[in-house]
């Protein structure tokens, strides 16, 4: 298990904006009849991609009473699961796996740039506010290993120089290309492609 | 190798397009009305013909799963729910299949759902595949435009609904009773078994829960019958599988391949070898990061299927492979899964959430050489405390890759970690917190 505390700083009042009372109704009606709590994850995630990629526990409390649920339920599944941030992230936030495949293949390297470029210590914001980054457990992109994900985006195929040079960019405010950083497609053997080749040449 | 025309992911690298047209003219969606006016119990036969073994780790036959589902509908309504919360250290054959042939996919839940008489079907993506969902839901969109599901599924007369569940980083979701726990809204924490989901599941409805690439296979296998994919790989092993192989190799990649494939083969004509050739090879991890990882001797001759890998006493799980070659310490690159269980363990039952703790942080001292003589011994005790006194198999998930390790290479770990044991030294133990206890005077 992993400890996750929610912020010292709270604001007081949290609301849903048009655009996301209309998304969090139409994601509710998704449930059978009665079993709207069902939403809660998405919920959240709603309220998360509002309020500067994080949850806020006025936000909680609201969408309790959105859902008619205990609080407490709602706290619970925001706590349990890792990826509701519960205090401030950077407006770009870096998750750097370093499971095993990805360690294997020099992960740490990754972590070293961002401890360089961004702040010395995870989950800290960057000295302009902008950034954060963290380290995460396995992505699910093994064969692209090393890999990171910035925002919603995977960054693959990385050593430390095209790293620090993604950061480069993040930190200039720019959005880098996703995908992967030595040019192959998608998850193909690069350059030893033995498989599917007449659909390839077709 | 397995022919091309064997392999049922034509699309796996995305050469020819994910739209609906493209992935009509592969094969998908023609005809689906044919394969369901044929009748639920034709279907399950083939399926159980196929001897098609769950995807998604434990193996589990497909059309005896399926048959579990009650006959006729009662007072509750049935729900079919896709497994696609792929987090298990190795795998990532499903994101491939969300990205690039979302439509057998699709098509798949289509039948699988005219099976099991339900009406709704969830599909459970994890969280950080934001972008694959998006791109799976671009494709339902697609289908119900077309018709293909909606009310009156692509002519069937079935009327299907399909809806994206996104979870939030939680590697237990991928455990089938905490997957519908997070479904409803809750913690996902395993429930007992049983009563198995196929008769009270979600919402305490029947419910039938498959991986993503087991539900993807099955249009292609009623097209081609049962007998075709069963007569590839062998007995009780049939078909097909994506390997996801990754870690120490030139051309790290997913493949399809046949079951029971050498597992020296896939490596050398897939992956482009181990780096530094094949002597460099340490041990590989042959599913995914829960099962026990296997050494070099017994890799030349391996064969790479669910029960010749159980006869290694390790299991082929989600197919994903990680090759660890001679650079690597070994101890390391095990202490840092026992770190992933240890951070992804719920913390319903005791054992496992303190007892995760207690091998990661034994792990890492023994990768340091700070351990001493006993407590290699005390570890295998400790993962066999873990092991099989959990509600769900996350218990052995995370003591069997530590098993692992201790069983082939246990005399690595011990040349490291000579210490005698501290209590005898009377040395400081920095976590006993009474050090008076140790005063030999008192």
């Amino acid at each position: 298990m992993s400890l996750r505390r929610p912020a010292k700083d709270q604001p007081e009042n949290f609301e849903f904006n048009s655009s996301s009372l209309e998304a969090a109704k139409i994601i509710i009606s998704r449930y059978p009849k009665g079993k709207q709590q069902s939403a809660v994850m998405a919920l959240l995630y709603i309220a998360q991609r509002q309020n500067n990629n994080w949850i806020p526990l006025a936000a909680m409390k609201y969408i309790a009473k959105f859902l008619d649920m205990p609080y407490i339920k709602v706290y619970e599944v925001a706590t349990f699961y890792s990826m509701y941030n519960l205090s401030p992230v950077g407006k770009f936030f870096i998750q750097v796996c370093t499971t095993t495949p990805c360690m294997i293949r020099g992960a740490y390297e990754l972590v070293q740039a961002c401890k360089e470029k961004i702040s010395k210590n995870e989950s800290e914001l960057s000295a302009d506010k902008n950034c954060s980054w963290m380290e995460v457990e396995c992505l699910g992109a093994c064969v692209n290993a090393p890999m990171m994900q910035i925002n919603d985006d995977y960054y693959e195929d990385l050593n430390k120089e095209k790293t620090l040079k993604i950061l480069d960019k993040i930190i200039k405010g720019e959005t880098p290309e996703p995908g992967s950083y030595r040019g192959r497609v998608n998850n193909e053997p690069e350059n030893n492609r033995k498989t599917l080749l007449d659909l390839k040449n077709a | 190798m397995l022919k091309d025309q064997d392999r049922i992911f034509k699309n796996l690298y995305n050469d020819l397009g994910v739209d609906v047209k493209s992935s009509q003219k592969r094969g998908d969606w023609v005809n689906t009305k044919d394969i369901t006016n044929k009748g639920r119990d034709w279907i399950i036969s083939e399926i159980k013909e196929s001897q098609l073994r769950g995807r998604g780790g434990a193996g589990f036959p497909t059309g005896l799963k399926w048959s579990f589902a009650p006959k006729e509908v009662g007072s509750r309504p049935h729900y079919l729910v896709i497994n696609a919360d792929e987090s298990e250290p190795g795998t990532c054959k499903d994101r491939d299949i969300l990205r690039f042939e979302p439509h057998k996919l699709i098509e798949g839940c289509l039948i699988a759902s005219y099976a099991v008489q339900a009406h709704v079907c969830y599909i459970y993506i994890r969280g950080e595949y934001f972008i694959e969902g998006q791109k799976l839901q671009t494709a339902i969109n697609e289908a119900y435009e077309k018709n293909l599901i909606g009310k009156n599924a692509a002519g069937t007369g079935w009327d299907l609904d399909i809806y994206i569940h996104y979870g939030a980083g939680a590697y237990i979701c991928g455990e089938e009773t905490a997957l519908l726990e997070s479904i409803e809204g809750k913690k996902g924490q395993p429930r007992l078994k049983p009563p198995f989901p196929a008769l009270i599941g979600l919402y305490g409805c029947p419910t039938i829960i498959n991986n993503v690439e087991t539900i993807a296979v099955v249009p292609t296998i009623l097209r081609r019958g049962g007998k075709w994919f069963s007569s590839l790989g062998r007995e009780k092993n049939t078909g097909t599988k994506i390997f996801c192989i990754s870690g120490n190799v030139n051309n790290p990649c997913n493949v399809e391949e046949e079951m029971s494939i050498p597992l020296k083969e896939l490596i050398e004509t897939h992956a482009g070898g181990v780096i530094g050739g094949w002597d460099n090879l340490q041990a590989v991890i042959p599913g995914g990061s829960s099962m026990p990882l296997i050494p070099k001797e017994k890799c030349e001759t391996l064969k790479m299927d669910f029960d010749s890998l159980v006869s290694e006493k390790s299991g082929l799980g989600t197919a994903g492979v990680v090759v660890i070659n001679k650079d690597q310490d070994i101890i390391k690159c095990m202490a840092r899964i026992a770190r992933f269980y240890k951070h992804e363990s719920c913390g319903q039952c005791t054992p496992c959430r303190e007892g995760s703790g207690w091998m990661w942080r034994m792990l890492e001292r023994m990768a340091k050489g700070e351990a001493s003589k006993d407590e290699v011994e005390m570890l295998g005790d400790v993962t066999k405390q873990i092991e099989g006194h959990t509600i769900c198999a996350f218990g052995e998930g995370s003591s069997w890759p530590v098993q692992g390790l201790l069983r082939h290479f246990k005399d690595e770990v011990r040349k490291r970690n000579k210490f005698d044991p501290i209590v005898k030294e009377n040395k400081n133990i920095p976590y006993l917190v009474d050090q008076h206890l140790l005063d030999k005077n008192a």
